[in-house]
């Protein structure tokens, strides 16, 4: 957002704001080990911080719950992120800028022909693509449209929560609106996914941060998200893991298991399909994530989550119903339907092999007759 | 829909499908044959070959004092794996899960660590008996395409469970995917291959033993 801090060197703003560069240098070598980065990149990564000039970003958000970008600003104040995040150029963000109307899409048009083929676009939310774009709209443009023009100047695109990352509920069986995620719509720019419903938001931080430090795209998996945070799964990772291990589950969410901290796998937990960084990097400063808070992990980082079944299924359990779980009641109907039609084909195949016989016996008999 | 939502899903209503079918086809298109006419007279009366037959489900269940030198130690293996399989495929907690979300109750489960040691045993008792039927000459001449592969989709089972539970090879989703697939695998085959033992071994041993006892002879 433009201020009086438009063009400082990050450095410069740092020391603006009483941060030296001992503590800068330490925060650095802090990120750089919770991202699992080397040991040398944290000094390397504040140097490079420290002498670039603030880059610029556009932060889009289209068919969202604001989810994302309350995770974000739920940083413990006051920390250094926040610092780097005024450190940053946020020059467009429709909720947490003070302009408004005009005014805030000229401050955005201005910002992304000012910064062509450098500036980051992070994107909120999925893309409406039905009835001309019109479920989602600002400014008297549509969403796509939005998005078409502002990627067109992006160095990348940074797609926080799974809405924009893979859809998220609004991409969800029936998909009203058409909805896609913002790689569906833009093939041609570097796009980083940091999904999950929300993201952690040291996760989106140290996201952006290795970015603007390092200047090259991290390491990513197939779903396109940073490998450093979404490497493992929460179940490998969970402190519940040996209670899976020694085989001990909790049965209800108020039972004995569930009070002695037993795993919640029985009770639907999709940890061990999920890859985030909720068992390590946890919410609210380390203090704690869902598992820790009794319910299971709801699988939210993974494509398409809201489709996968119930949320309280076992994941070794049979899902073909509408809802995604079988109930006792239909593999009853499955049987008895098949079991039907097997019993048929028995009766048939009995009844074939009897004439069968029937007529072997006959000509042996026939056939010692005529001897 | 990901691997693992085509293999819990549509791959296993149809691979359950096909096994009911299966099953009920083979088990009544056996039931429902004609025996053969005996023309002998019965050597027994009809209450005592009933019971000869329920007899010799347990008599044939181990072998005769004179063979079991020789057949003994192949019966204890066969006896093994199966006891093996039974316990990881009934007493593993997410195998209890699996089974319970389709017939609506469920039962205690024993430790994961205790069902994976188990499980390598078994695998590796696997292993043995199908090294037995290579080397022995007389079990080699008797096995064909249908033993092989029915040992095949079994051990693929065991195989891929254990390589889900240890995390080897590939992420669990997948892994788990391809578990449930050889599964799903294992269900169309059983109908039609020599796991229909599982059905056929009890009635069969009845029908023989009960045979035997019209004719007077003890088996």
């Amino acid at each position: 957002m433009s201020s009086d801090d438009d063009g400082l060197t990050v450095g410069g703003m740092l020391l603006k704001h009483g941060v030296s560069r001992r503590g800068f240098i330490q925060y650095c070598t802090a990120v750089a080990s919770a991202m699992a980065l080397p040991p040398w990149m944290g000094p390397a990564m504040a140097e490079q911080l420290r002498g670039s000039p603030r880059p610029s970003v556009v932060y889009l958000s289209f068919q969202e719950c604001t989810g994302c970008l309350e995770s974000l600003t739920r940083s413990f104040a006051p920390t250094i992120e926040d610092l780097i995040f005024n450190s940053i150029s946020l020059d467009y963000n429709d909720t947490l800028m003070a302009a408004a109307g005009e005014a805030a899409e000229s401050a955005r048009a201005q910002a992304m022909k000012q910064n062509f083929g450098k500036y980051v676009l992070v994107v909120d939310g999925s893309v409406p693509t039905g009835a001309g774009g019109a479920y989602c709209a600002a400014g008297g443009r549509s969403a796509v449209d939005t998005l078409r023009e502002a990627a067109k100047g992006a160095a990348a695109i940074v797609c926080v929560g799974t809405c924009a990352s893979f859809g998220g509920i609004a991409f969800a069986d029936p998909n009203p609106t058409s909805a896609w995620p913002v790689s569906a719509i833009v093939d041609d720019k570097p796009i980083i996914n940091v999904s999950g419903c929300p993201p952690i938001p040291e996760v989106m931080t140290g996201t952006l941060l290795q970015f603007f430090s390092t200047g090259r795209i991290p390491d990513l998996d197939e779903h396109r998200r940073p490998k450093v945070f979404f490497g493992n799964t929460i179940h490998d990772r969970c402190y519940r893991r040996p209670f899976y291990d020694q085989g001990k589950f909790a049965k209800t969410f108020d039972d004995e298991g569930a009070r002695n901290g037993w795993c919640l796998y029985e009770l639907g937990c999709k940890g061990p399909t999920t890859y985030n960084a909720c068992a390590t990097l946890k919410w609210n400063g380390g203090v704690s994530f869902p598992i820790q808070s009794g319910h299971g992990c709801i699988g939210c980082s993974e494509p398409g989550f809201w489709d996968k079944g119930s949320l309280y299924s076992a994941l070794s359990t049979a899902a073909w119903g509408k809802a995604g779980e079988v109930a006792p009641r239909q593999a009853l109907e499955l049987a008895a339907g098949a079991g039907a039609v097997g019993v048929a084909l028995g009766v048939v195949s009995a009844g074939v092999s009897r004439l069968r016989q029937h007529e072997r016996e006959k000509s042996a008999d026939d056939g010692q007759q005529g001897s | 829909m990901d691997l693992l939502g085509f293999a819990r899903g549509p791959a296993l209503r149809v691979a359950l499908a096909v096994f009911c079918i299966g099953v009920l086809w083979r088990i009544v298109g056996f039931g429902l044959l004609r025996l053969r006419r005996d023309l002998n007279k019965p050597r027994a009366s009809i209450a005592r070959f009933l019971t000869r037959g329920l007899i010799t489900v347990g008599s044939r269940s181990w072998p005769h004092p004179e063979f079991i030198p020789r057949t003994g130690a192949g019966e204890a293996l066969g006896y093994s794996y199966h006891i093996g399989l039974f316990i990881v495929v009934l007493l593993f907690a997410p195998h209890v899960a699996f089974i319970g979300s389709l017939v609506g109750f469920t039962w205690p489960a024993l430790p994961s660590s205790l069902i994976t040691v188990i499980s390598v045993l078994t695998l590796t008792l696997f292993l043995a008996v199908l090294f037995r039927r290579v080397t022995h000459p007389v079990l080699r001449m008797l096995s064909n395409f249908d033993d092989y592969f029915s040992w095949f989709v079994t051990a693929l089972v065991l195989v891929t469970g254990l390589a889900n539970t240890a995390h080897i090879g590939a992420r669990y989703e997948t892994l788990l995917a391809l578990h449930i697939l050889s599964v799903d695998l294992l269900l169309v085959w059983f109908p039609f291959g020599k796991l229909m033992h599982a059905f056929y071994l009890v009635p069969s041993r009845a029908i023989n033993g009960a045979l035997l006892g019209r004719k007077g002879a003890v088996s």
